[in-house]
């Protein structure tokens, strides 16, 4: 702030940041919100899931919720997650 | 059939039952049958707006519950012959409605009224669920603050996902924009978002601005919908948002900041 807009009791034109603040937030809520329209997941998500699930079934006991498969979107990016829960101890 | 039009904002305290208040009575105003319900169960406040709370007898979960008829639950406006409301109860609690139940008491409300104005409660729990779910047209409430924005947008997320129209594959809700609280001298020193910036980042038409005033404390004070407290600006402004909704052409009224002369400037405005 300069002296003259301290004098005079200027403030900071701040709605220009709020604006950019709320873009980039939302772009990235959009894209992961589940209630959100933007977020149609593949529908060959679910069949991956089973598919890696009776592959790593045939080396590890693992159960079907062993293992999440999660699809994000961040600006330009997609981001495939996949997590696997292994047992506490790993059987041959 | 009447037509559904839900008031929803997700953040609280932005002018939801505000807005309903004094649009479900423009509505009627303009000779239109109209019910406001009010979905904020265990903290019902459109009584209070309307200035009908001593005249509560049996409310909204009383007519879902079939402990009272929707005649006996129905309070008449004092000023409006076309008005009625709906009001939320202070003491079940919020899981009291269901969602069967809901649709049946709109179901046979619509036999009888042109609008049902559903005032929804803030957050995105089961009450704001229910008061979207049944809606045919939405006015978003925002105030030009971020916490708002981002909040309007995420109810516009549910608005396209989880309402009856949206979960039967009907033709979306119409949404639209109302931006309360809007100060145009804030937004022209480049304190406040501005409406374009507001439309631009939610990207839905708006339905109205209305300004920041004294005279919206004024109103619920004394019980009386702001859109009645004539020849305020605020009052205008709820008018122009009725007859846009009813499809006229209004163009956006005190958007624009006062020419501040100079004494004003020296002594300061007498708002």
């Amino acid at each position: 702030m300069s002296l003259l807009d301290v004098l005079f009791g200027r403030k900071k034109a701040t709605a220009n940041v709020a604006k950019e603040r709320l873009q980039i937030i939302l772009a990235h809520e959009r894209a992961t919100h589940d209630t959100n329209v933007f977020n149609d997941s593949p529908s060959w998500l679910p069949l991956l899931q089973q598919e890696l699930v009776e592959v790593i079934a045939k080396y590890i006991k693992i159960d079907k919720e062993d293992l999440k498969v999660n699809l994000e979107k961040r600006d330009n990016l997609e981001l495939l997650e996949i997590n696997v829960t292994l047992p506490d101890s790993i059987e041959q | 059939m009447a037509k559904i039009i839900v008031i929803t904002s997700g953040k609280g305290g932005v002018g939801k039952t505000t807005t309903s208040a004094s649009f479900a009575t423009g509505l009627a105003l303009r000779g239109h049958k109209t019910v406001v319900i009010d979905f904020d169960i265990g903290l019902r406040n459109l009584d209070l707006i309307l200035g009908c709370e001593r005249r509560v007898v049996y409310d909204f979960v009383n007519v879902v519950q079939g402990e009272a008829t929707l005649h006996q639950a129905l309070i008449k406006d004092k000023n409006c012959d076309n008005l009625f409301i709906l009001a939320a109860s202070q003491t079940k609690d919020k899981e009291a409605l269901t969602q069967e139940g809901v649709g049946l008491v709109i179901e046979d409300l619509s036999k009888d009224f042109d609008y049902i104005v559903c005032d929804s409660p803030a957050g995105i729990e089961r009450g704001a669920f229910l008061a979207l779910y049944f809606a045919d047209e939405a006015i978003v409430v925002t105030n030009p603050e971020v916490s708002s924005v981002r909040d309007s947008d995420r109810i516009l997320g549910l608005l396209a996902s989880k309402s009856k129209r949206a979960v039967e594959g009907q033709d979306k809700i119409n949404a639209r924009l109302l931006i309360t609280r809007y100060n145009p001298a804030r937004v022209e020193s480049g304190e406040m978002l501005s409406i374009t910036d507001i439309e631009d980042i939610l990207r839905i038409p708006v339905v109205g601005v209305i300004p920041e005033s004294t005279d919206v404390l004024q109103a619920s004070n004394t019980g009386t919908p702001a859109i009645s407290l004539k020849g305020t600006d605020v009052s205008e402004a709820y008018c122009d948002v009725v007859s846009r909704f009813l499809g006229e052409n209004k163009p956006l009224r005190f958007t624009q900041a006062d020419k501040k002369g100079i004494f004003k400037r020296i002594f300061g405005g007498a708002r």
